[in-house]
């Protein structure tokens, strides 16, 4: 049998714990290489919409927080477009970069992006999802980046219709992905395992 | 021409190393034990940041330079890495921001929790980037960096390696990985290197020295690959039903 002429992806291998040195050198001192971290902004100008906080920690089997991970966030502007070359509905806010990228605090394990809430982006289907971060993950001990989504707490109309959270069996492990508000600042809180362990996702 | 404009092909998670492996400790208690759930990529997933050549230095793809005092360089074997990006389909990605780190040649890294006893070169960062051209290709200027030792087992070393970080041009297409060194002893001894299953998936990550593309008395090359998912064609997906 001739086999079809794909490739396969490169296989992943983990961050590791010095995930730093590449990805955010200025944080640890590293400077001089380069003029500032790739991702430490994401409003770069005046941008429309509302300005929050997206904070967070990231836990261990145990509940330890982990101090050696790298976080990334991808996600659209207010009017729920990504300033990225494969969107195929408009330009969005120049003022907004849609990326974000922090190492984790090494003392506290505390992400904290200052960003935009976004707006709703279409689901294959034409249905409309709920306002969310795409987050990714990276550390020592994992082998393949996870990926999660954070929503929003006062978006719950939204939320029960959006079409990935209601893949989600057992409708309990919603609340994971449900960063909560406190003034103009969302916390979610991941968990890698356990009784709260965060819902991931293949995508 | 065909839109490669679809859903980015399943990533094979039997290819891929799963992600409790015991052999390598840590992942023990970082690896998400209930199931993933899947869904078809959307809009989120198939966009994704995209860098050019304004967000990047003149020596960033030179680690030998862009860290050392003026008329001075890194100490070690030199070597250019170089080699193409393509994805599943085979076709170059261009335009990919390709992130790398690595130890110096003692295998000490530049990092603040790295307590190893070889020394660090005062002229080597270990960091460095670089975007791939039209036709996927990409290169670095380094010097081979040093295995060493790390708390795993009792005595785990290693092997030569770089990280390397790719941003292709969705979410979805995200990957972190490491290259080895065709020839390195350690590659068969390290459990990292061993949570991936398929051999022909470790050799995907080995580098192979290149003579033809070795500088003469100036610097060896090394040939790495690398390939992100690819997505499928939207032929049949846009065209309406009856039409
Ligand atoms: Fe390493």
């Amino acid at each position: 049998m001739t086999k079809l002429a794909y490739l396969k992806e490169s296989p992943s291998q983990t961050a590791g714990p010095y995930v730093h040195i590449g990805c955010t050198p200025n944080v640890i001192g590293n400077d001089g290489i380069y003029p500032q971290d790739l991702g430490a902004a994401m409003i770069t100008g005046p941008a429309k919409g509302e300005q929050i906080t997206f904070a967070g920690r990231i836990f261990d089997g145990t509940g330890t927080v982990l101090r050696d991970a790298m976080v990334e966030i991808w996600q659209a502007d207010a009017q729920g477009i990504y300033n990225s070359p494969a969107e195929t509905r408009g330009a969005a806010d120049p003022n907004f970069t849609g990326f974000g990228r922090q190492a984790v605090d090494m003392e506290s394990g505390a992400f904290t992006f200052e960003t935009l809430k976004p707006g709703r982006v279409p689901f294959p289907d034409g249905r409309l999802q709920a306002p969310h971060i795409n987050i990714w993950i990276v550390a020592r001990g994992i082998n393949l980046g996870l990926n999660t989504r954070a929503y929003f707490s006062d978006e719950e109309t939204a939320n029960a219709d959006d079409p990935v959270l209601a893949r989600i069996e057992h409708k309990h492990r919603i609340q994971t992905l449900i960063a909560q508000k406190e003034r103009n600042t969302y916390t979610l809180d991941i968990y890698l395992q356990g009784e709260r362990e965060t819902v991931f996702f293949d995508i | 021409m065909t839109q490669h404009d679809g859903a980015y092909f399943p990533r094979d998670r039997n290819w891929h190393p799963k992600l409790l492996t015991p052999d390598y400790k840590t992942s023990v208690l970082r690896s998400p034990q209930k199931p993933l759930i899947s869904f078809g990529n959307s809009l989120s997933e198939t966009t994704g940041p995209v860098f050019g050549h304004n967000d990047l230095g003149e020596l960033d793809s030179d680690l030998i330079q862009n860290y050392a005092r003026s008329g001075e360089s890194a100490l070690g074997e030199r070597i250019i890495v170089h080699g193409r990006v393509l994805d599943e389909s085979g076709r170059p990605v261009p335009q990919v921001l390709i992130e790398v780190w690595q130890a110096n040649a003692g295998g000490r890294y530049r990092h603040k929790k790295d307590g190893y006893l070889a020394p660090l070169d005062p002229n080597f960062g270990g960091c460095g980037r670089a975007l791939s051209d039209d036709n996927g290709y990409y290169a670095f200027r380094t010097i081979k960096p040093g295995p060493y030792p790390w708390p795993n087992g009792v005595n785990d070393w290693r092997p030569a390696h770089i990280h390397f970080s790719l941003f292709g041009s969705g979410f979805a297409q995200r990957l972190i990985t490491q290259m080895y060194f065709e020839g390195d002893p350690h590659i068969a001894l390290c459990p990292i290197v061993n949570t991936i299953k398929d051999p022909q998936a470790i050799d995907m990550l080995t580098a192979k020295l290149d003579m033809n593309n070795t500088i003469p008395m100036n610097a060896r090359a090394y040939r790495f690959d690398l390939v992100l998912r690819g997505r499928r064609s939207t032929l049949f997906e846009n065209r309406l039903e009856g039409n």
